[in-house]
C-alpha cells in the first residue's frame, strides 16, 4: 500500500521561458481593483500587469493584503459587491474580460478558466454528493450529457489520485479529508479541460506531506493537460516547487517579475530579498546564529499608499530617490523590478551578511553544556483518550487516541521542538502539560513535582513557572479587555506587584520587553495587527515571570516576515530571561531553526527524538525522512537534486490506529513484524531515539537505484 | 462556489466589513441603521416619564369611582372617556404604565439573570452538571408558558408579586438555553484556555472572561423580551390573575373593556398603549442587535 517515489523531478523548470513571439493566453494590463468603504477607497490592486503564456506555470507571491487574491478574483470577476474593477484590461484569448457581460463571464468560469480555493473544507457543498457536484460542472457548460459526465468524473478522480473512485464519487464531502477534497476540487477544475487554472493558496490549509502530494499533482496536471497554472501563495518554497516564472506583489503592485530560478538566486527587489531571508531554510545550517533577517514595520495602508516607493518605509537599502514612485522596469534578461537601487545596476547583498556583526555567544552555549543538564519537565507514558459521543446508547464507546503513551524529557534552558501532521496529538500534548486537560494515565513531573493529577489549587503556584502561548492571535486575547487589563490581571492574581504603581510599571516593562510602546496599554486587542497581538500574547505569558513556556504553533498564522520577527523575539527573550521552550509547529524549517532537540509525533506516539542537527542530517525513522523531504525549498537548484521520499495516502484515523507500529500503513519499509510488534523508543545513536524496527535503514527505492 | 471565495487578505476582510455605498453620507447611514431604534428609545423614554410623573399629570385619581359618570365617551373632561365604574381612562392609563413597565422590566431582568447563571454554569461545568441543569430547563420549557404561569399564579393567589413570581418561573429557561450556547462557543476559545493556564478559578473565568463576551445576544433578547413580558402580564391580568382589582393595569383594562363593544374607548386605548411599548422595545432590540454586531454596525 505504501510506496515511495524517489523522483528527482526538476520542479517546473522544464519549460523554457516564453518566447517573445508567443501570444499570451492571459494579458493583465494595468489592472486596478478598488473597494469602496466607509473610510474611503481601498486600492487593493493598483496597476498590476503581467502575462501568462499557454501551458505556463506562473506563481504570484506576496503577504496578506498585497492584493494577490484580489487579482485572481478580478480575473474571473468573482469580486465581492463593494469591490469594482476601476480600470485596466484583462485580455484572455483576445477578449477583454473586464468588458464582458455577466453571461459571457459565467460561460468562461469553470470552462476555460478554472479556480481552486484555499479552504477545501468549505469549497464543496456539504449536502450534495461529490458525483452531483462534478457532473453538474460538466453538464452546465454543455460539454457532456449526464452518463458521459459521470464516466469522466470517475476517470478524473482516479487521475487525481483518489483510490477506488467509483466508490468515492458517491460520497459526501464530509467523508473526505482536506487533501482529498482538494483533489476533488482539482478534478472539478480540470473537468472541462480549462486552458487556465487559478489556484489561490491551494495547499495552505494542508499538512506538509499532503501539500507535497498536491504540488506533485499540479505539476503532473500542467504537463498532462497543458493547462496554464497561476499559483498564488505566500510560500516561496511552494512557488519554487511548481512555477517556472514568478510575480512578486507588494502594496497592490507587482514589484518584481522573473524566472523562478533567477529570482530566487538573485532577487532584484528588496522585498523579495527580505521574503527569502526571513524564512528559515531546511537546507541551510546556521550554527549558533539563530536570529533571522527581518524587515521592520508593517505593510503600508491600502487606503493611503505612500507617494514614493511603497516598500521604502521598511527597506534596508533605501536611498533618497525612493521618495519618487519607481516604475516596473527591466533589470537584466527577462526580469523586471520596481526598485531604484537595482535599476541602477546595484546588487542586493547575499543572504545573512547583514547579520554577521551579531556574533553568537558560543562561549555561553559551551558553558551551559559543561554543567549536567537538569530536567525541568519529564513525561512518562502519558496517555489521553477522548471519548467520541455514541451514536446510540448501545453502540460501543469509541475513543480518539490523541496522546497514546508519550515519554519526553525537557532540560532547563533548551528549546524542544514538537512536530507532526495535524491530528498527531501535538496540541493535546501541549494542553496536557499545561494541565488544561487532565491525562488519563502516566506521570508528569515539573521541577521535580508530580503534576499529572494535581488539583487546580496544587497547580496554581506552579502556573507562575509554566506558561503557554497560543496559535491564533485573534482568539487568544479577550476582546473585551484592554491590553493593560490583560497584562495586569495575572500579575495581580499571583500577587506579584506591591501596589498599583508597581503594577503599572510592570505592564510597561512587559510591553517594552515584547517590543511594543507604552501607548498600547490603553488599546483593545482588535486595534492591533496579528503580529502585534501575538506579542501581547507573549507578554501575557511573561507577566508571571515563568521559566518554562509552551508555544503552541505561535507563528503559523502569521506572514513570513512577521514570523521572523516573532521568532527573533522568542530567541531574544530566551537569552535574556533564561527560558525553556516547548515549541510546537508543523513548519519543519522553523522548528529546525529554533530548536535544540526535536520530537516527531505520529498518531499520538513519539516516532523519533534527536538533536536538531542529527535529525535533519541523518533521520532514523522513515516517517521523519518523509516529513523532511516533503518540505519545499525556495531554491530551484536544490530542489532539482533533492532526493524525495513522498508519502502516499493519508494518516489513518486516531479512532482506530493500526496495530503494532502506527506508521506501518504508510511506511516504505513495513514488514510483517511491524503489524505484530509495537517498536519501542530506543536510543540507536547517542541522544537519538527512534521507535522503528528498521531504524536507520535506507528505503528500498534507494537501494534499487544504486 | 462563489460563497467560498478565500478571503485571506486583510484588506478584503476589512472591505467586506466596511461594505457601504460611498454615495451616502454618515448621517444618512446612521439614520438608516438606527433611525427606528431612536424612535423606539423615544417611545420607551416617553412612557417611563409618564409612569414617573403619573401623580402630577393625571387629571384624576385612577381609583376614583363615580358611578354617575360611567361609560362616558371621550370628551373635554375625560379625554379618553370613563369606564364602567366611572373612572377616568386616561388617568388609569397613565398609572397603569407604572405597573406594566415595572413588572415587565423586572421580570425580564430577574429571569435573564437567573437563566444566564444556570446556562452559564451548565455550559462551563459540562458533564453531569450540564445534563442535570439542562434537562431541568427542558422540563420547564415543556409546559406552555402562559398555562404554567396561570397555574402557578392561581395557586399563589391574585396579586402583582405573585404573578411576577409565576412569570419568573417560566421566564428563565430561554435565557438558560441561549446563555449555554453562547458560553459553549466562548469556552473553547484560546483566551479562555489562557486564563486557565494563568490559574484563574472557574468563577473568575466565567464571570470576568466568558460572560462579557457572551452578553451581546443576551442583551438583545432582553430588550426584545420586555415587550413580550408586557403582553404576558397583560394576558394574565386579562384573565383576572394579574393585579388586585382597583389597581390600574393595561391588561386588566383591556380585560374589563373587552365586552363593551359600544364603549370601544375602555379597551382600545389600553391596547394601543401596550402596542406602542412593545413596538418601542422591539425597535430598540433590533438597534442593539445591529450595534453589537460589528459587521452589521459598519454596513
Amino acid at each position: 500500500m505504501a510506496s515511495v517515489t524517489g523522483s528527482t523531478l526538476a520542479p517546473g523548470v522544464a519549460d523554457a521561458p516564453p518566447a517573445a513571439s508567443m501570444r499570451p493566453l492571459l494579458d493583465v494590463r494595468d489592472l486596478r481593483t478598488y473597494f469602496d468603504t466607509d473610510a474611503g477607497v481601498v486600492r487593493a490592486v493598483d496597476g498590476v500587469s503581467f502575462q501568462v503564456f499557454p501551458g505556463e506555470t506562473l506563481g504570484i507571491v506576496g503577504e496578506s493584503g498585497s492584493g494577490k487574491s484580489v487579482t485572481a478574483l478580478s480575473i474571473i470577476r468573482l469580486l465581492q459587491e463593494q469591490s469594482r474593477i476601476a480600470s485596466g484590461k484583462i485580455v484572455f484569448r483576445e477578449r477583454d474580460i473586464v468588458a464582458m457581460d455577466e453571461d459571457d463571464v459565467r460561460a468562461l468560469r469553470g470552462d476555460k478558466i478554472a479556480m481552486v480555493f484555499q479552504d477545501p473544507m468549505t469549497s464543496l457543498n456539504p449536502v450534495r454528493r461529490i458525483s452531483d457536484q462534478l457532473v453538474e460542472a460538466m453538464v452546465i457548460h454543455g460539454r457532456h450529457d449526464r452518463p458521459s459526465a459521470l464516466r469522466r468524473a470517475i476517470d478524473l478522480l482516479g487521475r487525481m489520485g483518489i483510490t477506488a473512485p467509483e466508490r468515492a464519487i458517491a460520497g459526501f464531502p464530509h467523508q473526505f479529508s482536506g487533501g482529498m477534497r482538494q483533489r476533488v476540487m482539482l478534478a472539478m477544475g480540470f473537468s472541462n479541460e480549462p486552458v487556465l487554472l487559478l489556484a489561490d493558496e491551494p495547499t495552505t490549509a494542508l499538512d506538509v506531506t499532503i501539500q507535497a502530494q498536491i504540488l506533485d499533482l499540479l505539476r503532473e496536471l500542467n504537463a498532462d493537460f497543458s493547462a496554464a497554472i497561476v499559483l498564488i501563495s505566500h510560500d516561496l518554497g511552494v512557488i519554487a516547487n511548481v512555477c517556472s516564472r514568478v510575480v512578486v506583489m507588494y502594496g497592490g503592485e507587482v514589484v518584481e517579475e522573473g524566472s523562478t530560478e533567477a529570482l530566487l538566486a538573485d532577487p532584484k527587489h528588496p522585498y523579495t530579498w527580505a521574503l527569502l531571508n526571513a524564512a528559515p531554510r531546511l537546507d541551510r545550517n546556521t550554527p549558533g546564529e539563530k536570529r533571522l533577517t527581518t524587515i521592520e514595520g508593517t505593510p503600508p495602508d491600502p487606503l493611503n499608499w505612500p507617494k514614493g516607493c511603497r516598500f521604502a518605509a521598511r527597506c534596508p537599502f533605501r536611498i533618497e530617490k525612493c521618495d519618487e514612485h519607481p516604475d516596473l522596469l527591466p533589470v537584466g534578461e527577462a526580469r523586471r523590478s520596481r526598485c531604484w537601487v537595482t535599476q541602477m545596476g546595484q546588487n542586493l547583498p547575499r543572504r545573512s551578511q547583514t547579520h554577521a556583526a551579531q556574533a553568537p555567544d558560543v562561549m555561553l552555549a559551551e558553558a551551559a553544556l559543561a554543567t549536567p543538564p537538569e530536567p525541568i519537565l519529564e513525561l512518562r507514558n502519558l496517555v489521553k483518550h477522548f471519548p467520541v459521543p455514541k451514536e446510540t446508547p448501545f453502540s460501543r464507546q469509541q475513543v480518539v487516541h490523541a496522546v497514546d503513551g508519550v515519554d519526553l524529557t525537557v532540560y532547563r534552558g533548551e528549546t524542544v521542538g514538537l512536530v507532526g501532521e495535524s491530528g498527531c496529538g501535538k496540541s493535546t500534548l501541549a494542553r496536557l502539560i499545561a494541565r488544561i486537560h487532565t491525562p488519563d494515565s502516566g506521570s508528569m513531573t515539573f521541577e521535580g513535582r508530580e503534576i499529572a493529577f494535581a488539583t487546580p489549587a496544587q497547580m496554581r503556584p506552579l502556573r507562575r513557572r509554566m506558561q503557554m502561548i497560543f496559535q491564533d492571535p485573534y482568539a487568544s486575547l479577550n476582546p473585551r479587555m484592554m491590553v493593560e487589563q490583560i497584562l495586569a490581571e495575572p500579575v495581580r492574581f499571583h500577587g506579584l506587584a506591591a501596589d498599583e504603581a508597581g503594577l503599572r510599571l510592570r505592564v510597561n516593562e512587559l510591553l517594552s520587553l515584547v517590543g511594543l510602546t507604552a501607548s498600547a496599554a490603553r488599546k483593545f486587542p482588535h486595534e492591533f495587527s496579528g503580529g502585534q497581538r501575538q506579542r501581547i500574547s507573549i507578554a501575557r505569558a511573561l507577566a508571571v515571570a515563568p521559566e518554562f513556556i509552551i508555544a503552541d504553533e505561535p507563528i503559523s498564522s502569521l506572514d513570513v516576515n512577521i514570523q521572523a520577527q516573532i521568532i527573533n523575539l522568542l530567541i531574544d527573550l530566551q537569552e535574556r530571561l533564561n527560558l525553556t521552550y516547548l515549541f510546537i509547529a508543523h513548519d519543519l524549517a522553523v522548528v529546525k531553526h529554533i530548536s535544540d532537540r526535536i520530537v516527531v509525533l505520529y498518531l499520538g506516539k513519539v516516532m523519533e527524538i534527536a538533536t536538531s542537527a542529527a535529525l535533519f542530517a541523518a533521520p532514523l525513522h522513515p516517517y521523519t525522512r518523509s516529513l523532511i523531504s516533503a518540505v519545499p525549498i525556495p531554491d530551484v537548484a536544490v530542489e532539482r537534486i533533492r532526493q524525495r521520499h513522498l508519502l502516499q495516502g493519508e494518516p489513518p484515523s486516531a479512532l482506530n490506529p493500526p496495530s503494532g507500529c502506527r506508521f506501518r500503513t504508510r511506511c516504505p519499509l513495513a514488514q510483517d513484524i511491524c503489524a505484530q510488534q509495537t517498536p519501542l523508543l530506543i536510543e540507536h545513536r547517542p541522544g537519538q531515539w527512534a521507535a522503528c524496527h528498521f531504524a536507520g535503514q535506507t528505503d528500498p527505492a534507494q537501494r534499487y537505484a544504486s | 462556489m462563489t460563497d467560498s471565495v478565500a478571503v485571506s487578505d486583510d484588506v478584503q476582510v476589512a472591505a467586506i466589513e466596511l461594505r457601504a455605498e460611498s454615495t451616502s453620507t454618515r448621517g444618512q447611514r446612521w439614520r438608516r441603521r438606527y433611525g427606528l431604534a431612536a424612535i423606539g428609545v423615544a417611545i420607551i423614554v416617553a412612557w417611563m416619564l409618564v409612569a414617573l410623573l403619573a401623580p402630577w399629570i393625571a387629571p384624576y385619581r385612577p381609583d376614583l369611582v363615580d358611578v354617575t359618570q360611567r361609560l362616558l365617551p371621550p370628551s373635554a373632561a375625560h379625554w379618553l372617556g370613563t369606564d364602567t365604574l366611572g373612572r377616568d381612562v386616561l388617568s388609569r392609563l397613565l398609572y397603569g404604565a407604572r405597573v406594566s413597565l415595572f413588572v415587565s422590566i423586572l421580570v425580564v431582568l430577574l429571569g435573564a439573570a437567573f437563566g444566564i447563571l444556570v446556562g452559564g454554569i451548565a455550559a462551563y461545568a459540562g458533564g453531569w452538571v450540564e445534563h442535570a441543569l439542562m434537562r431541568f430547563t427542558d422540563l420547564v420549557l415543556c409546559f406552555p408558558p402562559i398555562i404554567l404561569a396561570m397555574a402557578i399564579a392561581a395557586a399563589l393567589g391574585i396579586g402583582t408579586v405573585n404573578t411576577m413570581i409565576a412569570m419568573l418561573v417560566v421566564w428563565w429557561p430561554k435565557f438558560a438555553r441561549l446563555a449555554r450556547g453562547l458560553v459553549l462557543v466562548q469556552r473553547h476559545q484560546e483566551y479562555v484556555e489562557a486564563a486557565h493556564v494563568i490559574g484563574y478559578g472557574p468563577g473568575r473565568v466565567l464571570l470576568k472572561h466568558i460572560l462579557p463576551n457572551a452578553l451581546g445576544p443576551l442583551i438583545v433578547l432582553c430588550t426584545l423580551d420586555v415587550g413580550h413580558a408586557i403582553l404576558v402580564f397583560a394576558g394574565l391580568s386579562f384573565l383576572g390573575l394579574g393585579v388586585v382589582p382597583p389597581t390600574a393595569e393595561w391588561g386588566a383594562m383591556v380585560s374589563e373593556g373587552r365586552e363593551l363593544v359600544e364603549q370601544w374607548w375602555c379597551a382600545t386605548f389600553a391596547g394601543l398603549a401596550i402596542f406602542t411599548v412593545v413596538m418601542g422595545f422591539n425597535f430598540l432590540g433590533d438597534g442593539v442587535r445591529d450595534w453589537l454586531d460589528p459587521r452589521a454596525r459598519r454596513r
